[in-house]
């Protein structure tokens, strides 16, 4: 299959007007608007959240309208160079990540696509294993940190270099290209590296695209790593800042009443952080979600 | 080819893995081996990052879970300092707590299992039958929204919605009860853990299944009607048939991570207060890790959580391909 496929061609079964069917179809329409309901409603309370003032969340009077509007908390986090750090470093991050995670994805998608080399089972096999078996955490662990990554850019970026679903997504694509293309630029002259190069990677725009969106949206999202290899503040990712937010407002939730104050200040702060995290991703989902979209698809075809 | 999901093919005869086995070699095969290298070793030589990349971050944990079995000192070496045999093992097998954490591993994982694995197929169904293709695609978009968002974000919402003074008791004080602080209190953890993991994956879950859904014959449908087959008889008879193979090979993976409920999550969601019914077999790993330093201890309730998982995949597969004919290799 191409990209282009439509994906999804209503599945038409014949008039049916029965009343029944009628019935249905209007629950089915209020059924449908509950869930967007219920899966925007948080967003929305908590944009709601960011904007209004402490005392009216203390209340609970805060719901998705915001009250007592202002920006205070946003000029808070804003003024906190530590957030404006942490966010460069996940910008970072994830160009870096991604960049080395579609070199390797590609190259070995590539060795994968082609169904007559040798050994090609057995490439196959290496990869694939890892899907259902894993070295667990504290191995992982021992290894970064005697590699030395440990508070380095590489203990982020490295060891999730290669998914296997991306790169089973990304073989299947190679596989739908045309062969004659190729065998057509080896009779010119044009090695290996030329033709992946130049003939192969022109051709794959398309999933090239999807396969930086689905790394890119991944390590943007990711804290785990950084939370376990990363102990300098100024190195961490800001989603270890929301984590560290959180978890700071949560100790001081079980202390008491003593600071409700800093308690609260901490839901604003919490509020707008989410927001200001969250925005990048809502800003470009609307143009990338259909390449989200084909590229699951393409890794429902069987590699 | 015009679907955009296929069935899987029938089973090989052999796993990919079983090419790991060495073969009789003949000097022939041998021969073949040489040209294999001196014709495309150029392609071979694309491969040595990525593989360098498996054998090294992939397949030596694996072999680092040695130190499961020997007695293991931060700053020593990576495979531990001395042999001490099973005696990791026997201690997590004797420790009330670590069965307390794999029944807590087990009743999540049903629950999410019970939640997560039929919910996107009634969500796909559903918008299968909604003729308005604006609002189809209106109603997609909004549910695979929260499947972009950090576990951390998810969270800290989870944590703003569920406080005192959040929507849920918001919900709570309409109908006239007290505050509740739900995340202070154990008997509300899986509820809040389920709900919230419904919510970042039903929609996007949907997408399989909306895409199996148009590969179904159209004249199955036709000649559905013809017998007299109402909606939901076609439904019965002709859809869920249709996706049964996108069904199983879900549930297949399901299973297969069934025992790796999401430890990221609970890791930022659960408290001291909570870990009666919160704490899980990775959580537990991870304090055990981290906070108390006995790695050879956690690695060693590492290894049979990935074994018990590799042991469940497998034998889910097996038993799909038996009874139904699907298997994912």
């Amino acid at each position: 299959m191409t990209l282009g496929t439509k994906i999804d061609a209503p599945k038409t079964r014949g008039p049916d007007d029965s009343r029944g069917y009628r019935i249905f179809r209007i629950v089915n329409t209020v059924v449908l608007l509950g869930v967007v309901v219920v899966t925007l409603y948080p967003f929305l309370t908590i944009v709601a959240r960011s904007l209004s003032n402490e005392a009216y969340i203390i209340a609970g009077k805060v719901t998705i309208v915001p009250r007592g509007f202002n920006l205070t908390a946003y000029k808070l986090v804003m003024s906190d160079a530590m957030f404006w750090t942490n966010y460069r470093n996940t910008v970072v991050y994830t160009v870096v990540a991604t960049l080395i995670s579609i070199v390797l994805t590609t190259c070995y998608a590539y060795v994968l696509s082609k169904p007559q080399l040798k050994g090609r089972p057995f490439l196959i096999g290496v990869a694939l294993f890892t899907m259902f078996f894993s070295g667990g955490l504290i191995p992982n662990y021992v290894l970064v940190t005697s590699l030395g990554m440990k508070n380095t850019i590489w203990a982020v970026v490295i060891p999730n270099a290669i998914s296997v679903f991306n790169l089973l997504v990304m073989k299947a694509f190679f596989e739908s290209l045309p062969n004659e293309l190729e065998e057509a630029a080896a009779v010119d002259g044009l090695n290996t590296y030329g033709i992946l190069l130049r003939i192969v990677l022109p051709l794959s725009k398309a999933i090239i695209a999807t396969m930086v969106l689905f790394y890119a949206v991944a390590f943007w999202n990711s804290w785990f790593t950084a939370f376990l290899y990363i102990d300098k503040q100024d190195l961490l990712p800001v989603t270890v800042y929301l984590r560290n937010l959180i978890a700071g407002a949560t100790s001081a939730e079980s202390s008491g009443a003593a600071d409700a104050d800093k308690v609260q200040a901490a839901a604003t702060l919490q509020a707008v952080t989410i927001v200001l995290t969250t925005l990048p991703i809502l800003a470009v989902y609307p143009f990338v979600q259909r390449y989200f979209v084909r590229g699951v698809m393409l890794g429902a075809v069987k590699g | 080819m015009t679907s955009t999901l296929r069935p899987p093919p029938p089973a090989p005869p052999r796993s990919p893995q079983a090419a790991h086995s060495p073969a009789p070699r003949s000097p022939r095969h041998h021969r073949s081996w040489r040209q294999a290298l001196r014709r495309d070793w150029q392609l071979y030589s694309l491969a040595i990052l990525p593989l360098l990349f498996f054998l090294v971050f992939r397949y030596l944990p694996m072999v680092g879970n040695i130190i499961a079995f020997r007695r293991f000192k931060p700053g020593g070496s990576i495979f531990g300092e001395y042999w001490v045999g099973l005696r990791y093992f026997r201690m997590f097998l004797t420790d009330p707590t670590f069965w307390e954490v794999f029944t807590n591993t087990l009743v999540l994982g049903t629950l999410t299992l019970l939640f997560c694995f039929p919910l996107p197929i009634v969500l796909a169904l559903l918008l299968n039958e909604v003729r308005a293709r604006r609002f189809k695609r209106f109603v997609q978009s909004v549910s695979y929204l929260p499947h972009f968002l950090s576990i951390v974000i998810v969270a800290a919402m989870v944590m703003q919605l569920t406080s005192i003074e959040g929507t849920a008791n918001q919900l709570v004080s309409l109908f006239g009860g007290d505050p509740v602080a739900f995340l202070q209190q154990p008997e509300w953890f899986r509820t809040i853990y389920v709900s919230s993991e419904v919510w970042q994956t039903v929609g996007w879950g949907t997408i399989l299944y909306l895409a199996a859904l148009t590969t179904i014959d159209e004249d199955l449908y036709e000649a559905a009607r013809i017998d007299g087959a109402g909606r939901l008889r076609q439904t019965w008879h002709v859809t869920l048939p249709g996706i049964r193979p996108t069904m199983v090979t879900l549930l297949i993976l399901n299973i297969g991570s069934f025992l790796a409920v999401g430890f990221e999550k609970i890791l930022l969601l659960y408290n001291p207060l909570t870990y009666p019914t919160a704490d899980v077999v990775s959580t537990y790993l991870f304090r055990m890790g981290f906070q108390s330093s006995n790695f050879s201890y956690a690695a060693a309730i590492g290894l049979f959580e990935a074994v018990i998982g590799l042991i469940l995949v497998l034998s889910a597969n097996v038993i799909s391909r038996r009874t139904v004919g699907t298997s994912l290799w």
